[in-house]
């Protein structure tokens, strides 16, 4: 209990100054929009659901990687960074409070983005949406860990994407082919449950191997 | 330079009975086994009924595809040890393993696209499964380099590479599982190869051929850490001298 308390209140911290200082989550609504309009011109004409699935995951896969850049930046550059991996709690929940604020910021991202989509290009299922939810989750979980290792490196928010992309290659087959379905997929549900596994799998490696990220 | 009489080795433990091995001798075997898994390729093992000679490829693509696997499960296993054990010589012997494994990881990627282009006309073929797989690994790994090297050495730099590398060998799995998936949506018709049964000389090939590249890896492996390491030791004799 006393563990959830403390991510509780981790996250609360980074979605109060978030919602103070409003750094992020303008960014990241901008940045989807004006991603949609770029694409609209890269693929003249009428481009295919396969097509435009494609490029809604792209879209999705940079603005969580603006979001997951800034994660630790601040705490980096404010020199809190030390004051958390002192305080009284388990590593790991500055990992999962972290994750938690950075999904809420990419889901708000996403509540515009997707009826954006529909109204741009093609409409949005259900099976899209649950493959959103759970990519989601991944993309959160594994990006906030990269990004607490790339703040500790010179290179520093420079790095994500380096360490990101290929670890998001299994994010993006599952949510691809959740998001492409019947009749290029037959079952859309086979990418879901490999999304799900996927997200199981890596946030038992972050969990617990981030206190070797953060301490020496 | 690492031999067991030297000083240097006298105060750094041994890890294991096959680090007794001298590199010399290793060098040695390397050479013996390397060419007579030449020999067995382009003399003993029979031509393919479908791709003739050039088949003869596959005894080294899938042989150094297997040893760079071997070099980065290998590096994991250290880092394992390096986050469990807090073993300081496990960080630099993780990252000369996956070093290696990079080194075949390009071999395997050269190879496999020789092989696509004699055998179906194209350099790279999104169904083949392995040199996607080691494409993306390949980057994985790239970024390894990147990681580790933007980081000053010292015990951060250590836990970082360390956790990456545990990263690698899970994302091994996952990326073929996913690549599998994505067959269905990248290409609808799965390349089908009809080659010869597996077994007589072309397995006898085969395995010399492994054997030969996983002792030749091992041979890198102990040259390059034996040169770190006294690279490691000048430094800090330079260091106390100073």
């Amino acid at each position: 209990m006393t563990y959830l308390r403390d991510v509780g209140a981790l996250a609360r911290k980074d979605l109060l100054l978030e919602l103070r200082a409003r750094d992020t989550l303008p960014a990241m609504l901008l940045f989807i929009a004006a991603t949609f309009v770029i694409f609209h011109f890269v693929l003249p004409g009428e481009p295919t659901r396969l097509e435009t699935s494609g490029l809604l995951w792209i879209a999705i896969l940079f603005t969580a990687l603006l979001g997951l850049g800034r994660a630790f930046v601040p705490e980096r550059e404010q020199r809190t960074m030390d004051g958390l991996v002192l305080a009284p709690c388990d590593r790991s929940a500055i990992w999962l409070a972290k994750s938690i604020a950075t999904l809420a910021f990419l889901v708000a991202a996403e509540v515009v983005a997707l009826p954006l989509y529909a109204l741009f290009f093609h409409s949005v299922g259900w099976t899209t949406v649950a493959a959103v939810a759970l990519a989601d989750l991944g993309i959160c979980g594994v990006g906030t860990f990269l990004g607490a290792m790339a703040v500790a490196t010179r290179a520093r928010d420079l790095l994500l994407p380096l360490l990101f992309l290929p670890l998001a290659l299994p994010i993006v087959v599952g949510a691809v082919g959740a998001t492409v379905g019947p009749p290029v997929v037959s079952s859309p549900g086979r990418y879901l449950a490999f999304l799900a596994l996927y997200d199981l799998l890596f946030a038992v490696i972050c969990w617990a191997s981030f206190e070797y990220v953060v301490a020496e | 330079m690492s031999s067991p009489s030297s000083p240097a080795a006298a105060t750094i433990p041994a890890v294991g009975r096959t680090s007794r091995i001298p590199p010399p001798a290793l060098a040695v075997a390397s050479l013996v086994l390397v060419t007579t898994a030449l020999a067995f390729v382009f003399f003993v093992a029979p031509d393919d009924a479908n791709q003739g000679f050039s088949q003869r490829i596959f005894y080294f693509h899938v042989s150094i595809a297997f040893t760079a696997y071997a070099c980065f499960i290998a590096g994991a296993w250290q880092a394992l040890r390096h986050l469990w054990k807090r073993d300081p010589r496990a960080d630099l012997a993780s990252y000369v393993c996956i070093h290696q494994g990079l080194i075949f990881g390009t071999l395997v990627l050269l190879t496999g696209s020789i092989w696509a282009r004699i055998s179906w006309g194209h350099w790279w073929l999104w169904s083949e499964d392995e040199l996607v797989l080691f494409l993306v690994l390949y980057l994985f790994y790239c970024a390894y380099f990147m990681l580790r090297f933007s980081v000053d050495p010292g015990p951060q730099r250590a836990n970082l590479s360390a956790v990456y590398a545990l990263f690698g060998v899970v994302l091994i799995p996952v990326s073929f599982a996913a690549i599998r998936l994505a067959k269905t949506f990248v290409h609808p018709e799965v390349f089908h190869l009809d080659g010869p049964a597996f077994g007589g000389w072309i397995l006898v090939t085969y395995c010399i051929t492994q054997v030969a590249l996983l002792v030749l890896a091992y041979t890198l492996y102990r040259l390059e850490i034996g040169g770190k390491r006294l690279d490691l030791r000048l430094r800090r004799l330079r260091e106390a001298l100073a």
